[in-house]
């Protein structure tokens, strides 16, 4: 394995390449393929995107309900990448809002869904285990999402992949 | 922030080998060696320790459980003292002045100014009280991954360095690249292709 401070910063890129993959896989609707049946994933009220010129950084945040699409396509355009993004993850009855960090593969402001109300010291366990199984759906989705993008990426089936996301992107 | 939050933020790490020996034990008594240690007479700007996740202010590491279902279940916790450069630059203003008046002096040299400001900070941490701040840890030792309720850098590097020194495990933070080696189920032909792979311009 690769010295992880070394491979942190070489290959960030990979992070934000599976958000850029990911918004379009939600957008073009390609995501139903790979989520389970009756599953569904959103973008939520926030795509940050960063572009490196020769000695800055830009940095244009797309908030609100319905982030402007248009306007992110404006960023890709000019050589900008998806540097986090927030998702709403839909499972039968349930749901999940969380914030994905492309250099790190962080997550931010998890909302898991409701597990009702701590009333006494005895549902604290009760709770946390709860919380515990919550979490472990939304990493197994994040594993199990960046496992089929990453096999994709090593595979010449990428260059198909980006011929379609430019498409997408100047539509 | 912590996992009974409405609201959380999550960092992932991977635990590289396995404990020889009953992990139940050997982590309680790193747990045990390493828990916080209340006091207010200290110089330092940070005091850290593991702290029971029931109880914040007193662990208890002997006598109360920390395993829930298959998991250990602590806390980190973290009190720094924060003293405001305001206050720095008063306190300093007085000693300097202080120090000019008993040695009939104008100025006082380089070092001198040195000895002063480590004098003041050195009384004022004594003074101030430090904050405590709490981040649960949640180990999942079957799947060798350790979950941490904060993202920030500062806290991350002080989970690390106390990680390792309390249970002689190296951590691996998980991100882009760590995650496709190591949790991404890829084949070895598949990951000896990852160390050649290059940034995609999608831009025409």
């Amino acid at each position: 394995m690769l010295d992880p401070s070394i491979s942190y910063y070489r290959y960030a890129f990979l992070g934000c390449e599976f958000l850029t993959w990911l918004w379009y896989s939600v957008s073009s609707s390609h995501i139903n393929k790979i989520l389970n049946k009756g599953d569904s994933l959103e973008i939520g009220n926030k795509i940050v995107f960063e572009r490196k010129t020769n000695d800055s950084i830009e940095k244009i945040t797309i908030k609100g309900k319905e982030p402007d699409i248009e306007e992110g396509f404006v960023s890709l355009k000019k050589g900008s990448v998806v540097k986090e993004i927030n998702l709403i993850y839909i499972s039968g009855e349930k749901e999940w809002s969380f914030t994905v960090n492309g250099e790190n593969l962080s997550l931010s402001n998890i909302k898991t869904p409701d597990v009702g109300f701590i009333e006494s010291k005895d549902d604290v366990d009760g709770f946390a285990l709860e919380k515990f199984f919550l979490f472990d759906v939304l990493f197994s989705l994040l594993d199990d999402l960046f496992g089929k993008f990453i096999k994709i990426r090593v595979s010449d089936k990428w260059f198909g992949v980006v011929s379609d996301i430019k498409k997408w992107i100047h539509s | 922030m912590g996992l009974l939050s409405s609201s959380v933020s999550i960092k992932r790490y991977y635990v590289e080998g396995k404990i020889q020996e009953s992990p139940l034990g050997f982590i309680k008594r790193g747990l045990i060696k390493y828990s916080f240690k209340e006091t207010e007479d200290t110089h330092s700007e940070t005091i850290l320790g593991w702290t029971s996740f029931n109880n914040h202010f007193l662990p208890d590491f002997e006598n109360t459980a920390f395993v829930l279902g298959d998991r250990f279940l602590f806390s980190l916790r973290i009190d720094k003292k924060n003293i405001s450069s305001k206050i720095i630059k008063k306190y300093l203003y007085f000693e300097t002045i202080k120090r000019l008046k008993e040695s009939g002096r104008r100025y006082l040299a380089a070092e001198e100014k040195k000895l002063v400001k480590e004098h003041v900070l050195s009384l004022l941490l004594l003074r101030v009280p430090a904050v405590p701040n709490v981040y649960d840890v949640v180990w999942n030792y079957e799947k060798s991954m350790v979950y941490l309720f904060s993202n920030n850098k500062s806290v991350n590097e002080d989970f690390e360095t106390l990680f390792q020194r309390s249970f002689n495990s190296h951590l691996i933070k998980i991100f882009p690249y760590s995650e496709a080696e190591i949790l991404s189920g890829m084949s070895d032909q598949e990951r000896d292709h990852l160390p050649n792979l290059s940034l995609t311009r999608f831009t025409e």
